[in-house]
């Protein structure tokens, strides 16, 4: 394919219109050639083998997902249009999702029916071809100019693809999907203590922030001292942070009961809360002071005098004004506490991070990725949804 | 009517306006005339209030402004200022209907009157109800500007210099409106501007004021013919003023009824200027005058102009 990719450049006949596919696929050949796509190891604990993706799948899939990426080559060679790239967009879909199905494929040939101690993990020759086929996909849809909707149906579309799959089975015989298969009754609680955990910092985050932002937009002055605080609080290690709330919480349990009756502790999730509520605060802030203070100042002169009151001139002008910013803030958080609620695990906290810390005490790698890959994802859907929020809010 | 009674304002002890009087009769283009930071801004937006003076007393329509709530002041003045400042978030219809609906006027009577008002300032509502500002160029962002100021029928208008920000040719299409919307409603017009055309063209009555406190207070002939101070003749023009005075005056003034002369008559209502144009242009020192139906009137010279 490399071979076919120069020769296409020296005979200097074609004209290469997209630099990115050629660069993505080359960069996929060359993971399928050098690395492998799955891993096969004895037992859960024992690092495993490599095995390349034409050796570990069957021959068809192989060639389905060389045929798709040549066909996405030759389209970076055409003159663009946006049928041209609606029908790479389609192509670069269908391999995400062919690159899925030949990894559940590929297990299940390997460690066979029988039950068996073998396991098999998914090798960085996957990650890489799942990843390029996403970005290929991401780069079609900007090329064809995809708006919100388009693309909210486009990743709902594969989400459900491949749903759909794993609910047949299709990746049963993964390794990934034997470590949830052990802990699906605690999986289902663990995502939503994480979803619950993250809503329960950023609700009352935005509630303190957005105040305070108005409040330093008002007050000049109180400006300097709480962006000091902020930022001081931004720069402790998060783990750092959950210990350094250990002790003070502690203490107002022991001394006041009542708090102690609402699940109040110097471990599980009180202190993981106020942490990632104080690491939310500074983006909501800052983003507040810069989407209300970014007002055109004439808007609000005229606004004053046609006679509306403060309130008025907050609600109908201010905050409409500010709402993408705001939103922008909201999202950086959301993302920002996605990830260090899995951190907040190692205080009892709960969430997807138990997998993880487990799954580090076990030297278990299959563990670790089941309460990893859920955060990722739940950070990708959660920037997805407030960029769509925030479009939408930009768009008058 | 606004009465202006010794008026102050400071900023940082810097007295910024001072112990101003003036009294803007019902009715009025009264331009407020100066140089930058002579206090014709501050004293604008003393009227509504958006600066509050420190001494003295202002009346609109013999009320005492600060015996009114300052919101229900503003919705009763229209406003509308350089920068213009429509909301970007809203479509033109929700910019001119923000003092409508701030005093709560039934839906079809606010549609209705957006309707009105596009029409008066030359904007096919068709068009225009729907478009956000952004999509609209800075003539017609003015014209909506102005629109909403007149939006709740105002007894009174201020406007601080307005046509600034616009070409020159746009703008001179906005000083042909606003004079046609004075003289069709007969509101009472404040209005800021630093140019002295500006306010030749617009003014009935023109405050030209000076670090301040008022220069002088007349009509925009009492300013070219009487300056009352060099201040005041140096602003409007010095020795250009000649020039800015033909322009306020008309043949029917200066002409010889009775005699006759050569060539393609003068309108009576032509300004002198325009009159001393028309005979350079042609090479004359003489020219017949005709009223506009064509009657003959008789004859004006070019000694007549500089009489």
């Amino acid at each position: 394919m490399l071979a076919d990719m120069t020769a296409i450049r020296s005979n200097g006949v074609s004209k290469l219109h997209n630099h990115v596919l050629p660069a993505l696929i080359g960069t996929g050949v060359a993971a399928v050639l050098s690395t492998g796509f799955v891993t096969v190891a004895p037992n859960r604990l024992l690092s495993g083998r490599p095995i390349g993706l034409f050796a570990a799948a069957d021959r068809t899939l192989g060639v389905a997902i060389a045929i798709i990426a040549a066909l996405l080559l030759l389209s970076a060679l055409a003159p663009p249009s946006r049928a041209l790239q609606r029908a790479a967009a389609f192509l670069a879909g269908g391999l995400f999702l062919l690159v899925l199905a030949t990894s559940g494929e590929a297990a299940a040939a390997l460690v066979g029916g029988a039950p068996s101690l073998a396991r098999v993990s998914l090798g960085a020759g996957f990650w890489i071809l799942l990843g390029m086929a996403a970005l290929a996909l991401t780069d079609a849809l900007q090329r064809a100019g995809a708006g919100a909707g388009e693309r909210f149906a486009v990743i709902a579309a594969l989400g459900l693809a491949t749903a759909a799959m794993a609910h047949a089975g299709l990746f049963d015989a993964l390794s990934l999907a034997r470590e949830y298969k052990t802990r699906h009754d605690v999986f289902t609680a663990a995502l939503l203590r994480h979803i619950i955990l993250i809503a329960a910092a950023v609700g009352p985050a935005v509630a303190i922030g957005f105040p305070l932002g108005v409040a330093a937009v008002r007050h000049p002055r109180v400006q300097e001292p709480l962006f000091a605080v902020l930022n001081l609080l931004q720069t402790i290690p998060s783990i750092a942070l959950f210990g350094l709330l250990i002790v003070p919480l502690a203490a107002l349990a022991n001394a006041v009961p009542a708090a102690a009756a609402l699940g109040i502790g110097g471990i599980g999730p009180a202190p993981a809360i106020i942490a990632l509520i104080l690491y939310a605060l500074l983006p909501i802030v800052r983003n507040s002071v810069a989407g209300i203070a970014g007002v055109d100042p004439a808007v609000i002169d005229a606004a004053r005098g046609m006679g509306m009151t403060r309130r008025q001139l907050f609600w109908r002008v201010e905050l409409p004004l500010a709402l993408p910013l705001l939103i922008a803030g909201l999202r950086i958080v959301t993302v920002q506490a996605v990830g260090l609620a899995v951190v907040a695990a190692l205080i009892g906290a709960g969430g997807l991070g138990s997998f993880v810390f487990e799954g580090l005490g076990q030297y278990a790698a299959d563990l670790v990725l089941l309460g990893a890959l859920p955060a990722i994802l739940l950070a990708l859907a959660a920037d997805f949804l407030l960029q769509m929020l925030s479009a939408l809010a930009s768009r008058q | 009517m606004i009465e202006i009674e010794r008026v102050s304002k400071a900023y940082d002890g810097n007295r910024v306006v001072d112990d101003l009087s003036l009294t803007v009769p019902e009715g009025a283009f009264c331009v407020l005339l100066g140089p930058s930071g002579c206090g014709k801004s501050t004293t604008l937006r003393m009227i509504n209030r958006l600066v509050a003076f420190d001494a003295g007393m202002i009346r609109v329509g013999g009320e005492d402004v600060r015996q009114v709530p300052p919101e229900a002041l503003r919705r009763r003045i229209g406003y509308a200022i350089q920068s213009i400042g429509l909301f970007p978030h809203w479509r033109v219809e929700d910019n001119i209907a923000t003092v409508p609906r701030l005093l709560n006027w039934p839906r079809a009577r606010v549609r209705d009157r957006v309707t009105e008002l596009l029409e008066l300032l030359r904007l096919d509502p068709a068009t225009y109800r729907a478009k956000y500002p952004h999509q609209l160029s800075g003539g017609e962002q003015q014209r909506v500007g102005v629109a909403r100021a007149l939006a709740a029928d105002p007894e009174l208008l201020l406007m601080d210099e307005p046509f600034g920000a616009v070409d020159p040719v746009t703008r001179a299409a906005l000083q042909g409106e606003i004079i046609r919307i004075q003289q069709a409603t007969k509101k009472t017009i404040v209005f800021v501007t630093h140019d002295i055309e500006e306010a030749l063209l617009l003014a009935t009555d023109i405050a030209i004021l000076e670090r301040g406190r008022l220069a002088q207070w007349g009509t925009p002939l009492d300013l070219l013919e009487h300056p009352a101070s060099g201040f005041v003749a140096e602003f409007v023009g010095g020795e250009a003023s000649g020039l800015k005075l033909l322009s306020l005056r008309t043949v029917a003034e200066r002409l010889h009824p009775e005699e006759k002369a050569e060539g393609e008559p003068l309108f009576s209502d032509t300004s002198l200027r325009d009159a001393l144009v028309a005979m350079a242009a042609r090479h004359t020192d003489r020219l017949p005058v005709v009223d506009r139906t064509g009657r003959p009137l008789g004859a004006i010279t070019l000694a007549d102009l500089v009489r």
